[in-house]
């Protein structure tokens, strides 16, 4: 595996923050020449992963999420969202379809979507020192228009 | 996030138009739930024409404008999402629960 590229961020878990990190991902991923769609994919699971640290990891303040992307063997890209909240305690149920503790708000998609549109999806969690989600998409090299 | 609404028989048509998140769900919820309030409608079309992002926040805000518009006995239907709102409209399922249509065209 090699690292070609990569970028890290941090910001604190401001809801007006998720729109600037699908962004910021999208920007950072244009360089592999993703479709529309891919870029819409990248986006939705990256303001998936951020929402989730606003409204379950930092529910009562605001704490730090970070933000680490890098391309990997030149047509990956891997997306590692990280905070230091309060975590989850029974993983299993957070990631089922139409669970969730955010009450009516909340869908209870978040990590169904994140695993259906990338090819990985990884969380690990420690309650009460925080989740990290990591998440691989290849994007392919389109013949002809390169 | 801007909504824009719409009334005519019986029919509330609710305009979305940017970005549908977290951040932007409340505004989205209480601007449908005020139109509701107001005019009391029997069918409620979302129509999604000119919003360009939507996430699972917006699929909660869906479901509880449906809630909304079924206890008082009404209807609702979304109407021509752009691609990536239909993505995450498909994974959701709630096509199961609510008619999902490409925009009918006006005839004269």
């Amino acid at each position: 595996m090699t690292v070609t590229n990569y970028i890290k961020l941090e910001f604190p878990s401001f809801s007006s923050n998720e729109s600037f990190a699908r962004a910021a991902a999208a920007g950072f991923a244009a360089q592999l020449d993703p479709t529309l769609d891919e870029l819409g994919d990248i986006k939705t699971s990256v303001s998936e992963a951020v929402t989730n640290c606003i409204v379950h990891a930092y529910p009562d303040s605001i704490g730090t999420i970070s933000m680490r992307l890098r391309i990997l063997d030149g047509e990956k890209l891997e997306i590692v969202i990280r905070d230091k909240g309060r975590g989850i305690a029974d993983l299993q149920q957070a990631m089922l379809p139409m669970y969730t503790t955010g009450g009516e708000e909340r869908s209870g998609m978040g990590f169904t979507i994140m695993e259906s549109f990338m090819d990985k999806l990884k969380v690990k969690s420690t309650p009460g020192k925080g989740t990290t989600v990591t998440m691989l998409r290849t994007i392919r090299q389109r013949r002809g228009f390169r | 996030m801007k909504i824009a609404s719409e009334y005519s028989d019986g029919r509330l048509t609710v305009f979305l138009a940017g970005e549908l998140d977290h951040h932007s769900a409340k505004t989205a919820v209480d601007g449908i739930a005020d139109s509701i309030d107001r005019y009391l409608p029997r069918d409620l079309v979302l129509d999604l024409t000119q919003l360009g992002f939507m996430d699972s926040s917006g699929i909660a805000v869906i479901v509880r404008s449906y809630k909304k518009m079924r206890s008082a006995g009404g209807r609702m239907y979304i109407e021509n999402p752009q691609t990536q709102p239909l993505k995450v409209l498909d994974a959701s399922g709630i096509d199961r629960m609510i008619p999902i249509a490409a925009k009918r065209e006006v005839t004269t």
